[in-house]
């Protein structure tokens, strides 16, 4: 039973308001944001960083819905900490080994861009691109980047011959 | 002409789309799973609407909040309006959401039809 104790720490110790885990669908989104959205309501924070956190979450969240491998348990984390100055939505999900490069080279691109940069690579996307068969825009990165105000922070964990573990982590300032 | 008349739910926006009583209006939040299915009956309605529309026609858009999905088929959306004669849209946002603001100009900057901002 002790594992229970030293999960418990662990949120503590990182200020985790809020840790899911398990299978990624639409209805677990909703509910995700509603309850983090509560959370924000109870201690009265301001609504322009509502909306940027609930931004962040949602892209977040469908990009797991839309691009989870089937691994053995279909599972992937997603995660809520929140300091005093700053909110953390930190995601981690399987990707194909073969697709690991290409998020790479697409999150270093973000990253190399400043707020005008970021603008102009929406619109070029933004015009340029179809919904893809998965229902994604290939935007979702770039506006957590232009919603945050910061860079996007991401790792890779090799997990056998075909899947790696992909971790995502997007901070909101809260001023 | 059939009217749209959409309720808003906790993942899709409301939608009223009225030739008669000259309500054109989408309001609320956007984060469907499926963006385009939820959209295409919007864009096919205003297809039929463009061949024989009212003298002169004010979309308002208020929404609260749409997913980058959605906001590709927003532009969907705009595109088409561009082919309604006399189109303005009524881009309303509220008074201390920039994010809401800059993505209207942003939209106004990508398609031919002028923009009225206003703040709720």
């Amino acid at each position: 039973m002790k594992y229970i104790f030293e999960l418990h720490k662990t949120m503590l110790a990182r200020n985790l308001i809020l840790v899911y885990e398990g299978e990624f669908t639409q209805e677990i989104t909703k509910s995700v944001l509603s309850m983090a959205e509560r959370n924000m309501d109870s201690i009265g924070e301001e609504s322009n960083i509502k909306r940027k956190v609930f931004n962040v979450m949602v892209e977040c969240l469908q990009n797991i819905v839309k691009h989870n491998e089937e691994n053995d348990s279909k599972a992937a984390i997603f995660m809520i900490g929140k300091q005093n100055d700053e909110y953390i939505i930190t995601s981690g999900n399987a990707v194909k080994n073969d697709i690991v490069e290409i998020l790479q080279t697409k999150l270093d691109r973000i990253n190399s861009l400043d707020k005008d940069g970021l603008k102009s690579l929406y619109k070029e996307i933004i015009k340029s691109t179809g919904i893809s068969e998965k229902g994604g825009a290939g935007l979702g990165f770039v506006d957590m980047a232009r919603k945050s105000g910061n860079k996007l922070e991401y790792d890779f964990q090799a997990l056998d011959d075909e899947l790696s573990f992909f971790a995502l982590k997007t901070t909101i300032p809260r001023f | 002409m059939e009217i749209i008349n959409l309720e808003g739910t906790e993942d899709t926006p409301k939608i009223i789309l009225d030739k008669g009583n000259g309500i054109f209006e989408i309001s609320g939040r956007s984060l469907p799973e499926d963006s385009a299915e939820f959209y295409n009956p919007i864009i096919e309605w205003i297809e039929n609407y463009k061949s024989d529309p009212n003298p002169s026609t004010s979309w308002i858009f208020k929404l609260e909040y749409f997913n980058t999905a959605s906001s590709k088929l927003i532009l969907d959306v705009l595109s088409k309006l561009e082919e309604v004669p006399n189109s303005t849209v009524l881009w309303y946002f509220h008074e201390d959401d920039e994010d809401m603001e800059e993505a209207g100009e942003e939209f106004s900057e990508l398609v031919e039809i002028p923009f009225e901002f206003k703040t709720y």
